[in-house]
């Protein structure tokens, strides 16, 4: 009896998710009185794997399978499954991202197991009773689910869960293989394409977010948008008319039928605040608004406001940000 | 071909969540119930390659109660051929995901399309749990579907970028925008819908593995803080020093 927790690796780097979902199994180990075990995903080197001690891992599992590289729903499910079985894992941790839904779904009935995605903060365990705090209703409410099954399977929301960092405790890793066959990566990607973020900063991992709504009156405006969030180290996003206009992509699309993000910041420029947009950004942490209509709703939902022409007021703040340096 | 087309019956996107008194349930009252956002891509998506086809069949699956009959008519407006309602509460992802992998097994369906989630339980569960009960792939979330022949070319939405996957049928996959543009009913289609066949079957399956303990609402904000336009630069002095978020 165990917990395993699924860390997603990036270019030799463990996604931040990852640690957050490595600190929250942890945490649920603590709870349970047990240890927690990794099993790494994507492309990872040892040294950055031994550091997930920080979060409270003590041994992390590593198949070196060079196709392991790109997510491939078949493999990573067996992958997990078989580490799961190794460590009699009775509860196992993921990030809800689209990585971590794909495979925590069909786990979940690999392993027979209840799914609770979209978790938000550690379980409360009462006897028997297994009860975690999920989002729902698109962020406008929060829902606390028993998970009734043997064994658990839950799926972290982003920013919900501060990362641990015990500095100098180490993790042990090791080698380990699932004998995956060609048959496994049967769907894997053709192709993989990423896309080019504006100032580097990928948006659902994002901690700070400046976002543009109809009041940037144009795609050609957006280098306001760009140079506060490269000031910030932000990441960029809009709204739905945005999107749908093409002034932006839509993976920067951001609401109810959008990505759902939860930064620390969320700086919305020129948004009126329409309830859809609001369930995609209202468990950021803090809340700025700028808009010239100060009847805007939005500004009901934000922590700071200014009620002004963002034509003004953008500059203004990228300018006071690199004077803080 | 053979389409399933999975609809869940949720309220509509500007409704004010509250619950019942023990908060034990959303509250109906008053709310207008529509055709989950995500599962009209899904719909209309299947629609056009049938068209594309120039055969084959759109069928449309809901596990809920009587009361969804309204927006399943309306799928079939839209121009599904014909509907299954699995009388039942959608009591928990793996039990509506039973309840699909049951009809999609006995109607042998080629290809099962759904939306990424539903907006009510946002779970972003089904799709993967219908591949794993019926032992072929699922692509979620994807923003692109074509198909040729037995093939389908997908584009999958991966954080930071796009996966090009290809699977044959029989398959499931999630749908998001930008898929399809969505298709409203028009007159001819709301006469026919009354006519098309809407079969009501009972559920099958092991039933929920969780529980719904109690709804909560966020807590609510304190109260904007406003800064006048002029002294811009303060909030940023505000950010770093009260809320200490840069």
């Amino acid at each position: 009896m165990s917990v395993l927790v699924v860390v997603e690796c990036d270019n030799g780097e463990v996604k931040k998710s990852s640690l957050e979902v490595a600190s929250y199994g942890s945490q649920v180990a603590q709870l349970l009185g047990t240890t927690a075990t990794a099993i790494a995903v994507g492309v990872a080197t040892e040294a950055n794997l031994a550091q997930l001690g920080e979060q409270g891992i003590s041994n992390v599992l590593y198949d070196a399978e060079p196709r392991l590289k790109d997510f491939v729903n078949g493999a990573y499910t067996k992958l997990i499954a078989a580490a799961a079985e190794k460590e009699q894992a009775q509860v196992i941790v993921l990030a809800n991202s689209n990585i971590g839904a794909a495979v925590g779904s069909r786990l979940s009935i690999r392993l027979k197991a209840s799914l609770a995605t979209n978790v938000v903060e550690l379980p409360k365990v009462d006897g028997g009773k297994f009860t975690v705090r999920r989002g729902a209703y698109s962020g406008k409410a929060l829902a606390d689910v028993v998970l009734t099954g043997d064994r658990k399977i839950i799926a972290v929301k982003k920013n919900s869960i501060e990362a641990l960092h015990n500095a100098g405790q180490t993790a042990t890793v090791e080698q380990f293989s699932a004998q995956l066959s060609d048959a496994d990566f049967a769907d894997a990607p053709k192709q993989v394409v990423m896309q080019e973020q504006a100032g580097g900063v990928l948006l659902p991992e994002a901690d700070k977010v400046v976002s543009g709504g109809r009041g940037m009156k144009g795609p050609e405006h957006w280098s306001l948008i760009e140079d506060l969030a490269k000031a910030l180290h932000a990441a960029t996003a809009c709204s739905k008319p945005v999107s749908d206009a093409d002034w932006r992509p839509h993976h920067e699309h951001v609401g109810q039928t959008g990505i759902t993000v939860s930064p620390n910041l969320y700086i919305a420029c020129g948004i009126s605040g329409a309830i859809q947009h609001l369930a995609g950004v209202n468990s950021s942490k803090v809340i700025v608004v700028i808009n010239k209509d100060p009847e805007a709703p939005f500004f009901k939902a934000a922590d700071y406001g200014i009620v002004g022409d963002v034509f003004d007021v953008l500059p203004k703040l990228t300018q006071a940000v690199k004077e803080l340096g | 071909m053979k389409f399933l087309v999975c609809i869940s019956n949720v309220p509509d996107t500007t409704t004010k969540i509250t619950f019942t008194p023990d908060n034990k349930e959303f509250n109906k009252a008053g709310v207008q119930f529509v055709i989950n956002p995500w599962d009209e891509y899904a719909l209309t998506r299947a629609i056009e390659l049938k068209e594309a086809q120039g055969s084959g069949t759109v069928t449309v699956i809901n596990v809920g109660e009587a009361d969804t009959e309204p927006n399943i008519r309306k799928a079939l407006a839209i121009g599904a051929d014909d509907a299954i309602r699995v009388n039942a509460k959608p009591t928990d992802a793996f039990f509506v995901a039973e309840q699909i992998a049951s009809v999609a097994k006995e109607g042998a369906y080629d290809v099962i399309l759904m939306g990424k989630e539903s907006i009510d339980y946002n779970g972003f569960q089904v799709h993967g749990m219908v591949g794993e009960l019926l032992g072929i792939p699922t692509v979620a979330p994807a923003m692109k579907l074509d198909m040729s022949g037995n093939t389908a070319t997908l584009e999958r939405e991966i954080e930071g970028g796009k996966e090009i996957v290809e699977v044959n049928t029989p398959f499931v996959a999630s749908c998001q925008q930008p898929m399809c543009e969505p298709r409203i009913p028009n007159m001819r289609g709301i006469m026919t819908a009354r006519t098309k066949p809407l079969k009501v079957v009972g559920p099958v399956g092991s039933g929920a593995r969780t529980e719904v303990a109690e709804y909560a609402l966020p807590p609510k904000k304190q109260g904007v803080k406003l800064i006048p336009a002029e002294s811009a630069g303060e909030l940023i002095k505000l950010l770093r020093n009260e809320a200490k978020v840069i």
